[in-house]
């Protein structure tokens, strides 16, 4: 990760040293391909530039289509032998304002701009239509930025013929599709030309000499917020926050000033400031992101602090409390390995610089995010886009639950003589069985996320998963496990292709947090009875060494494959004879769906 | 802010936006000199330029620019009005 291309970056610097950060991302060439379609309707060339240094450097290596000058409406309802060649997996239509092509005009009546307004949007909802069944694609849409001018004043609103009010109109329209229809997003053009300053962002100049929709100096800004969505649809979205307590959660060190020492609640103004920040952190439960405390403190000081009755932040919101005094970059290895996440999906915050930099120097996977005040980490953290919503799965909201039963069960494991016994202690019960079409954006979601226990890291779109869900061509299994502490919702996924009578495992990976249970031998054993009865006799199994799934490696040996080939890259191929196959005994009682 | 001054920085900003060390420039440079220089660059040089001396380009300066030594007399004009 280059430090310039994250957050706080200085846009200006970006665009001036573009073609140096590429170069240095390109010395490091791993990670997940994308096709990316740009249909524009105003100049995208350096956006598509800025763009791929912030895909690159959240590991996704894009390749882009760019249509030729304002061609974005016909290239997406009559396609070009270039695009339809190219199979874009995400299309993005760079439209603003300056694209809408219905004026209102002073004094028209109502009906007559009703009609612009839906003339308008079908303009564009049958792009939509036409890319989605062409492609199956997931699709981006920017929404309508406001005006650099009004013309007749504030009463460009509130007035049938205004015409903020009409791209008002326009823009709900366009929430209302997406509402409604999976694989759209809509990128919020309108709110970041606000953020950024509507006066700087419509840089007329460059309008007029370049044809770009927005001042050159937006470009970094506004190709992060794309590559946050982007991001979040490949699965790239952090998972946990880290928190510091100390003048970060609460003003003050509840080790010296202890509980009624510390600023928080509604009394003081830093307390309030603090109060709202713990309160936009609790939120982030919903999202399904984990929290865990990272300080360097007493246990029972760090308690004290989180149990201050005016704090909504309690000790029970956290997945794992790790206060002590050893190095916040060892603690936070540690909080990782007991949540069986890697440190690259964590976020580490902080008000301590000195803190912030031995993180960064010791574990550079980790994302660390420092602040000076409280009332500017809100929107350190909010501007970062790491946590961006894209699908949210009913799982996501219980995450932390999962996580607190997962503790449990740790502590239960302790008191069993043997791991059988824990094993059988705990109730195990699965269901496996076809993907059921609610459950697609949760395995979407797991699919692109999963990097341990994931033996080939095939990623996919949600438009894919569900081309996938659709063909005859697949025998699908989603498996989902449910003991006496919890349900921890889905946890694996396998899809694999059908070959006349041969089967080839595209994707088998599973949940770490249900790791050294059984589960992916009751899943195993489910994949071969359907192989069975669709008539297939031999079953392919493929390992594709990542720095992450090596925990993997052996997994098809364990489940009586025998070994192929290897190639020099350390790609294995694993073969099962389904005839004679013995089902594997677990400890897990397994429904199906 | 001299000429000599003015080339030493814009030198520093061209080896930036075009990613070669060794560029050199003088008043006779041209697009058609340095190959990565095209009309799209252009705009990053422009902005790049306008960004470190803290002025703007009008319009028709940026379309009338013959060479760097245009250029550098703009930078000076302009670095008299402050």
């Amino acid at each position: 990760m280059l430090t310039e291309l994250c957050r706080p970056f200085d846009g200006d610097e970006i665009m001036r040293s573009k073609k140096k950060l590429l170069r240095l991302l390109k010395e490091h060439e791993s990670g997940t391909p994308l096709r990316i379609a740009v249909l524009g309707g105003s100049t995208t060339s350096d956006i598509v530039k800025v763009l791929e240094l912030f895909l690159r450097n959240r590991g996704i290596i894009p390749t882009f289509y760019e249509s030729e000058y304002a061609q974005y409406w016909s290239d997406a309802v009559f396609g070009t032998p270039e695009l339809d060649e190219f199979k874009p997996e995400i299309v993005f239509i760079h439209t603003t304002s300056r694209n809408i092509e219905e004026k209102t005009v002073v004094g028209e009546d109502g009906k007559s701009v009703s009609e612009k307004l839906k003339r308008e949007y079908v303009r564009f909802e049958k792009m939509w239509t036409a890319l989605s069944e062409k492609f199956g694609c997931v699709i981006i849409q920017n929404n309508f930025e406001m005006p650099s001018e009004r013309l007749l004043g504030n009463r460009e609103v509130g007035c049938v013929y205004g015409r903020i009010d009409f791209i008002t109109r326009l823009n709900v329209k366009l929430y209302d599709y997406a509402q409604t229809h999976n694989n759209f997003y809509i990128h919020d053009i309108n709110y970041l030309s606000a953020a950024y300053g509507l006066e700087k962002w419509h840089e007329l100049r460059h309008w007029h000499l370049y044809k770009y929709a927005m001042s050159v100096s937006a470009i970094p800004e506004f190709a992060y917020s794309l590559s946050n969505i982007i991001c979040s649809v490949m699965g790239r979205n952090k998972k946990v926050l880290a928190l510091d307590l100390d003048n970060t959660l609460w003003g003050g060190v509840i080790g010296d000033d202890g509980q009624s020492g510390i600023e928080i609640g509604s009394e003081t103004s830093e307390g309030q400031s603090y109060l709202r920040l713990q309160k936009y952190i609790k939120a982030h439960k919903e999202l399904g992101i984990l929290l865990t405390v990272c300080s360097k403190n007493d246990p029972e000081n760090a308690l004290e602090g989180l149990n201050h009755p005016d704090g909504v932040l309690k000790p029970s919101d956290f997945a794992l409390i790790k206060a002590n005094w050893n190095e916040k970059s060892a603690n936070l290895e540690e909080t990782a390995q007991e949540l069986n996440l890697l440190p690259e999906s964590f976020v580490f915050v902080d008000d301590n610089p000195v803190e912030c930099d031995i993180v960064k120097a010791q574990l550079p996977e980790v994302t660390v995010i420092n602040f000076e005040n409280p009332e500017e980490c809100i929107r350190a953290i909010d501007k970062c886009g790491y946590f961006e919503v894209t699908n949210l799965s009913a799982d996501d909201a219980k995450r932390g639950e999962m996580y607190a039963a997962n503790a449990q069960r740790a502590a239960a494991e302790k008191k069993f003589a043997s791991y059988d016994d824990f094993l059988k202690s705990l109730e195990m019960h699965a269901v496996i069985g076809e993907f059921d079409p609610v459950h697609i954006p949760r395995i979407t979601q797991l699919t692109n996320k999963s990097n341990q226990f994931n033996c080939t890291t095939k990623r996919y779109t949600q438009a894919e998963m569900e081309s996938v869900a659709a063909s005859p061509d697949y025998i699908r299994l989603c498996g989902r496990l449910t003991d006496k502490f919890g349900d921890n919702g889905i946890v694996s996924v396998v899809i694999a292709k059908k070959q006349e009578t041969k089967l080839h495992i595209d994707l088998w990976l599973m949940s770490c947090r249900v790791l050294k249970r059984g589960m992916e031998f009751a899943m195993i054993n489910r994949l071969v009875e359907e192989a069975a009865k669709a008539g297939i006799t031999e079953i392919f199994g493929y390992y594709y060494p990542t720095k992450k799934n090596a925990m993997v490696a052996k997994l098809y040996e364990q489940f009586g494959f025998a070994q192929v080939s290897a190639d020099e890259s350390g790609n294995t191929v694993w073969k099962l004879e389904v005839e004679g196959y013995k089902p594997i005994t677990t400890s897990i009682e397994v429904a199906e769906q | 802010m001299d000429r000599a001054k003015i080339t030493e920085r814009l030198t520093e900003i061209f080896r930036d936006v075009f990613d070669d060390e060794n560029l050199t420039i003088s008043d006779e440079t041209t697009a058609d000199d340095i190959e990565a220089w095209d009309s799209l660059e252009h705009i990053s040089l422009i902005s790049a330029v306008e960004k470190a001396f803290k002025m703007r380009f009008s319009m028709k300066e940026v379309s009338g620019m013959k060479n760097v030594g245009e250029m550098i007399n703009i930078l000076v004009e302009r670095a008299k009005k402050c």
